[in-house]
């Protein structure tokens, strides 16, 4: 039954229709996931639309409960985590690369690789000179 | 109305979850199993907040706040100590 109130039922249908594109772009995520050909590519996928689904999800539910401390004790959720998920996605893109997970034909440039060799021809030099 | 866009949501969700097991299941290499894994539990919060929004309640929002600052733990650990003998389907030559 709805509500006579009509701001009542904007702001649940507002919040019904941020649900449905929030779970939208969470599952674009994972058609990245399974799409995608390596995993430096899958993780491109799988950072940047779930950020934005989880803000929209969050908008909704406080469009939804409709009150000032259930909104101070959301923001810390998208705080939080648009503070972790780009430290979680640098370090897996680190080891991603080191490791040789991606396909090397499709890299345009790869200005890491000769920054790598020379740091790691500058530690040998530095331990031929320790040993000296 | 807003009933149908609440199974809609549930539904897409659901599908999200699916999809990234699957990827933890099959992925070739590690770091793939630990991206859908992170997938999956971001999709755990937006499943708390779905059913939060669905039954009109706000008991779980200290499990969202836990959930999304405790994220970056298992990730951050998995890819740091990820070798490098590790099998790479495009790179057989890694030492």
């Amino acid at each position: 039954m709805f509500d006579l109130e009509p701001w009542d039922t904007i702001l649940d249908i507002s919040s019904a229709v941020l649900l449905v594109v929030g779970a939208a772009l969470s599952l674009a995520a994972a058609v990245g996931l399974i799409r995608f050909p390596d995993a430096l590519a899958r993780l491109h996928a799988a950072t940047k639309p779930q950020i934005l689904g989880l803000i929209l999800i969050v908008i909704a539910l406080a469009l939804s409960v409709r009150s000032w401390a259930a909104l101070l004790l959301l923001l810390p959720v998208i705080v939080f985590q648009m503070l972790t998920s780009p430290i979680s996605a640098h370090m897996v893109g680190r080891s991603g690369y080191r490791t040789g997970a991606y396909d090397p034909d499709g890299l345009v440039a790869d200005e890491l690789a000769p920054d790598i060799e020379e740091a790691s021809r500058s530690s040998v030099v530095s331990s031929d000179d320790d040993e000296a | 109305m807003v009933e149908i866009l609440y199974g809609i949501a549930a539904a897409l969700l659901a599908a999200t979850a699916i999809i990234s097991m699957y990827r933890v299941i099959v992925g070739p290499t590690i770091l793939d199993r630990v991206i859908a894994s992170d997938v999956l539990l971001t999709t755990l919060i937006l499943v708390v907040a779905t059913e939060m929004v669905i039954n009109a309640h706000t008991r779980t929002i200290p499990l969202m706040v836990i959930l999304a600052a405790t994220a970056i733990f298992g990730t951050v650990a998995v890819a740091r100590f990820v070798t490098k003998t590790e099998g790479s389907p495009w790179r057989k030559d890694v030492p």
